[in-house]
């Protein structure tokens, strides 16, 4: 077991070393001049060339990611240009809202869709069957952001239940917390929750058709045992997977949902580096966002220890 | 013969037709009734759905126009630019699977087949694969300024690890079949069996994934848009109209809701389609995802 | 009174199928003490009778008509919850494939625990002991240990004494065996069977037993039911079907069921040698950077012969290391060490390009005859791709082609269909027919009857034997059944670790067998002492 807990950690670090390298060379890709980009189009001379300095640019390429891989690993993101502060600062300043957001976001989902896939499953054919197919295909096609002004339209200004936009920290209390939240966390949830439905709906029905499930029935036990102890605790590995692997979508989706909702947190900030054209800040952005999911998925596949003995021994 | 089998789907019958649809919208856009979608009129602004106003022609004359889906804060058609939006969602998603498949074709099938390479190549897609899709085009489109070849591939870059991981992995099932074997004790060389067993029974799950790269694409396009950091704003998208009638949202909704519906209609009768070609072609994808 | 009583079962198939009914009007009894094997080809529809009592069934499946007496309590209609209460402790199945069966996330002591917390009101302590009593009465040593494990840890044997543990922990009047041996080794089964027999007679459990092979039904049977199609064709004492069959179906399958006497047909000790092998050795490495590598020696100085015209037989059980040679020989995989000369050419260590026009002269048959031909090429386009390989013309080997499929007694149109259009026994005739159109010297047939029911199995030996007869043909086969051996081969090597154990005149091998793993072999055989006969 020890084995496979440490390759599996180290098997984290070249890919960890591709995304620092394919992040480096992202920016770099860019057919113009980096420093002219972000300087704008008002930009002198000097300016542009105080930037390129400023950002090493001028220096050879090898030198350039050693010296920015080197400060990575102090935990030196770099500096944003267009907010001047740091960007590990930047990103200190905003993680709550986004922490906030996704973790309500991935409870909500897990807590609907797993019983609805589990039920799904067990009846399969039936009319909640069909129903959740019909509403997974329709969760992953209708964008975040269309789902999201349909509910601010219907709940917020048609209902007046929830606020239209805004976010209110934790500290502050929790019900403002909750309340500003609810609508964000539940339009987000849509997209993980089709997701994790379907795969844990499949998983499931794979898990139904083994041989130890007809020997758990011949056994005579309660459908309700055979359901959990035997067919889910098997099916579980699929679907810790995909909610590893649906970090990603969620990540995606935070941007543009706080984007709607005005939320002040991660996405927005990558956004509005985007269009600032605040190269050092988007780097280290995507570098930030790449980190968490390969993280998320690591712990993902250490969970597999405990879910399947056949890794333990 | 499967070919049978697939029209008589009802996912496939729904998608497909729906997609036809758009198809024809989009070829068919000068003659449904849509002006020009960059004309406007500073008198037509923010009309309802319904509503008559006058809109300007490039050469200067002013015509009394039936807005159906409203106008925005410039006075722009909104039924025009949507119309005229099909056509950009459309290229923007099947040049994109085209673009996914064909690189992921050639780096699964390298993959698969040289041992050598396969160690590097995969690492490298797990490193693209760590990427958030939705960043990596925010940035490269970012990058290289909007147009749509940009776009396109932007979008195709993060898909094209998945095509690969897809292909990679049906060689190697494939390799191991025994009538693969019994190929090779035939004495056929590695390339026919690689074009006449292999990639033939790579096409119908090469298929499906394309169809979800394609909605897959659509979406991301419309979320470039719709942040303003995709397509310029001169070429009406669906996320376009949308990102610039945000603001009006609450007085306005009309602006975000009808290319919103088109929109998710479009995806939605995309992933449908690949359902319902996944159910019929390889019953046994139906149990993954 | 019987255990189990069915008069008139009718079980439904879904429209679409081959025939309306799985199972038509069938009626037996089980009686207490007493073991009925219920014998038939696939689709024959026993193991949906056996899903059926029960109540085992999917929707799909439906009961038609008839009734179900266990220990004379009416099954059919009794309701979901009486249906619970019963089984594991009036009646238990124990199914085929004991790798699968098990839930994999258990141990092997909780699935057996369930089983008493379910169905008795025992305290936590009573269940231990209980648990640890009958792991021991299956004959599983260090029953502490077993009940701690996990089923991967186990071997196929093993676990399917667990299965049985779980079936009889309770004691149950009527135990249900759907072919609990067929996917074991032969020195593997004979053990279960035992096991099966001797706690039937401790407790006097009514079994019902399931399975295709009638030297298994020679061995254990006290009754057989003889089953067709769904219909229960005939019905009797062990000796009376087995011995003096009355229905014209039985009479063929039992007919079909080869001897365990070799067939003593004289080979020609001089005759030309085709294939020659000497210590051919495949090591596995299984290289994992942060784990030890791990060496797995499938096969291990292997030195054998084959003749023109005459059927060298490579005998073992899964794991011996003789499919590892066949593919060795057909190039299929590398050999780690040692020499195989085809003729007159030395090819272990032949490089790609100098192998290609050697290769057809060795040509393979394999196992899977579903999985052999590719499901999107016509049996035609199947056959001829091997001669358009070595630049024959598409007329000249459609022509080769169609001569072929009347060799192999198929209709010359079948050329032009799909595979999914035949059956098992006809995909491997196509197979035989795609081998024989290189013109081979040398035949290898890997497990090529196994997967086949028995009186199909009985018309390919048959082909393979006038194929060789007429072609003169060098043939390797290789199998784990040792009826087939005898029926075959002339010569016989028996592998067992990778090893060849013994080696020689297939007479000598079955009628005076030297090695002690030969000997356990051959007395594990199932029904070996039994005169099967017809008419």
């Amino acid at each position: 077991m020890y084995s496979f807990l440490a390759r599996r950690v180290l098997a984290t670090v070249p890919v960890l070393l591709i995304v620092a390298v394919l992040v480096f060379l992202l920016l770099r890709l860019t057919p113009g001049d980096p420093a002219a980009i972000m300087a704008g189009d008002a930009a002198s001379t000097e300016q542009i060339a105080r930037i390129r300095s400023g950002l090493g640019l001028d220096r050879p390429i090898l030198v350039q990611f050693g010296i920015w891989f080197g400060n990575l690993l102090t935990g030196d993101l770099g500096e944003s240009f267009y907010y001047k502060a740091k960007v590990a600062t930047l990103i200190g300043q905003r993680l709550e809202p986004t922490l906030s957001l996704a973790a309500l976001t991935i409870v909500i989902a897990v807590l609907v869709a797993v019983p609805l896939g589990i039920l799904a499953a067990w009846r399969f054919g039936g009319w909640l069957d069909r129903a959740l197919m019909g509403f997974s295909v329709m969760g992953f096609s209708v964008p975040v952001f269309v789902l999201a002004y349909i509910l601010i339209w219907l709940v917020s200004l048609k209902l007046g239940w929830l606020p239209v936009q805004g976010y209110q920290r934790l500290a502050d209390g929790a019900g403002p917390w909750l309340y500003h939240l609810a609508l964000p966390s539940i339009t987000l949830s849509v997209l993980y929750i089709a997701l994790i439905a379907r795969v844990t709906r499949a998983s499931m029905m794979e898990a139904l058709g083994e041989d130890y499930i007809r020997t758990a029935r011949a056994k005579g036990l309660p459908e309700a045992r055979v359901l959990v102890r035997h067919a889910l605790a098997n099916a579980a590995i699929p679907i810790v997977t995909v909610i590893g692997i649906g970090i990603a979508l969620l990540i995606g989706g935070v941007v543009v949902t706080e984007s709607v909702y005005a939320i002040p947190g991660l996405g927005r900030l990558t956004v509005d580096a985007v269009l600032a054209r605040d190269f050092p800040t988007v780097q280290g952005l995507i570098l930030f966002f790449s980190f968490v999911y390969v993280l998320v998925n690591l712990l993902v596949d250490l969970s597999y220890v405990f879910l399947d003995p056949r890794i333990r021994y | 013969m499967a070919s049978a089998r697939i029209l008589q789907n009802w996912s496939v019958r729904i998608g497909a037709s729906v997609i036809a649809a758009m198809v024809l919208v989009a070829v068919a856009a000068p003659w449904l009734g849509t002006v020009d979608p960059s004309l406007f009129d500073a008198g037509s602004r923010d009309l309802l759905p319904g509503q008559s106003g006058d809109i300007t022609t490039l050469e200067g004359e002013t015509l009394r126009h039936t807005f159906l889906m409203g106008s925005d804060s410039f006075g722009r058609d909104i039924y025009s630019r949507v119309i005229y939006g099909t056509r950009v969602s459309l290229v923007v998603g099947i040049a994109t699977a085209l673009l996914a498949l064909a690189a992921g074709i050639v780096c699964g099938l390298g993959a698969g087949y040289l041992r050598w390479l396969d160690g590097v190549l995969m690492r490298f897609m797990d490193g693209v694969m760590a990427i958030p899709a939705i960043l990596i085009a925010i940035a490269l489109v970012a990058l290289w300024r909007g147009s749509i070849f940009t776009v396109v591939v932007a979008i195709a870059i993060p898909e094209i690890p998945r095509v690969t991981r897809l292909v990679r992995s049906l060689v190697l099932t494939i390799r191991e079949e025994p009538y693969v074997e019994a190929a090779i004790a035939l004495g056929t060389p590695t390339w026919k069996i690689m074009f006449g067993h292999i990639l033939p029974n790579c096409i119908a799950p090469l298929l499906v994934q394309g169809t979800f790269t394609c909605a897959f694409a659509i979406l991301v396009e419309a979320i470039l848009s719709f942040l303003g950091v995709g397509l310029p704003p001169d070429i009406p998208t669906w996320g376009n109209i949308m990102a610039e009638g945000r603001a009006q949202f609450v007085s306005f909704p009309h602006n975000v809701f009808f290319p919103g519906i088109f929109l998710a209609v479009t995806v939605l009768a995309v992933n449908i389609l690949g359902d319902g070609l996944r159910d019929t072609l390889d019953p046994k994808m139906a149990k993954r995802v | 009174m019987s255990v189990l009583e069915v008069n008139d079962l009718s079980i439904d198939l879904p429209p679409g199928g081959d025939r309306a009914q799985a199972v038509s009007r069938a009626s037996f009894a089980v009686g207490r003490g007493e073991i009925l094997c219920l014998v038939g080809e696939s689709g024959s529809g026993k193991s949906v009778i056996a899903q059926g009592v029960m109540g085992l069934l999917p929707r799909t499946l439906p009961l038609a008509g008839g009734s179900i007496r266990l220990e004379g309590e009416e099954l059919r209609g009794i309701g979901a919850a009486r249906l619970r209460q019963l089984r594991a402790t009036r009646m238990s199945m124990i199914f085929q494939e004991p790798m699968t069966a098990l839930n994999p996330v258990m141990t092997c002591g909780e699935q057996i625990d369930e089983v008493l917390r379910f169905h008795s009101g025992l305290s936590a302590g009573d269940r231990e002991r209980r648990i640890l009593d009958i792991v021991s009465e299956v004959a599983l040593p260090d029953p502490a240990r077993i009940v701690a494990s996990y089923p991967h840890q186990l071997s196929g044997g093993q676990r399917q004494r667990i299965m049985i543990a779980m079936a009889l922990v309770l004691e149950p009047a009527l135990l249900i065996a759907d072919e609990p041996t067929t996917a074991l080794d032969v020195t593997t089964q004979a053990q279960i069977l035992g096991l099966i027999l001797a706690l039937q007679k401790k407790h006097g459990t009514g079994v019902l037993f399931i399975t295709h092979d009638f030297g298994v039904v020679a061995e254990i049977a006290h009754r057989v039911a003889v089953l067709r199609l769904g219909e229960l064709v005939e019905i009797g004492t062990r000796d009376e079907v087995l011995q003096r069959p009355r229905h014209e179906y039985t009479k063929m399958l039992i007919g079909s069921v080869p001897t365990l006497k070799p067939h003593g047909r004289p080979a020609d000790p001089g005759a030309p040698i085709v294939l020659r092998t000497r210590r051919l050795s495949k090591t596995y490495v299984d290289r994992h950077w942060l784990a030890h590598a791990r060496e797995v020696r499938a096969a291990e100085d292997v030195t054998l012969e084959v003749r023109r015209g005459q059927t060298l037989g490579i005998v073992g059980e899964s794991g011996s290391g003789k499919s590892t040679v066949a593919r060795c020989i057909v190039r299929l995989v590398d050999p780690t060490s040692g020499e195989i000369r085809l003729g007159g050419d030395e090819i272990a260590t032949m490089g790609a390009a100098a192998l290609r026009p050697l290769r057809r002269r060795v040509q393979i048959v394999f196992q899977d005859p579903y999985r052999s031909l590719n499901p999107r090429r016509t049996v035609g386009e199947a056959i001829i791709e091997g001669p358009l390989n070595y630049g024959v013309s598409r007329a000249e080997a459609l022509e080769r082609a169609r001569k072929l499929m009347a060799l192999v007694r198929m209709d010359g149109a079948a050329l032009s269909r799909y595979p999914h259009q035949f059956s098992g026994g006809q995909r491997q005739r196509i197979c035989i027919a795609r081998a024989l159109a290189m013109e081979p010297e040398l035949l290898i047939a890997d497990e090529a009857v196994s997967a086949l029911d028995v009186s199909v199995q009985a018309q390919v030996l048959e082909l393979l034997e006038e194929i060789r007869t007429r072609l003169n043909l060098a043939m390797l086969f290789i199998t784990h059944d040792l009826r087939v051996a005898a029926q075959v081969c002339d010569q016989v090597a028996v592998m067992s670790k990778g090893r060849v154990v013994e080696y020689g005149p297939a007479e000598e091998i079955f009628l005076r067998p030297q090695h002690e793993y030969t000997r356990t072999l051959f007395e594990a055989a199932p029904g070996r002492h039994f005169a099967f006969g017809s008419t």
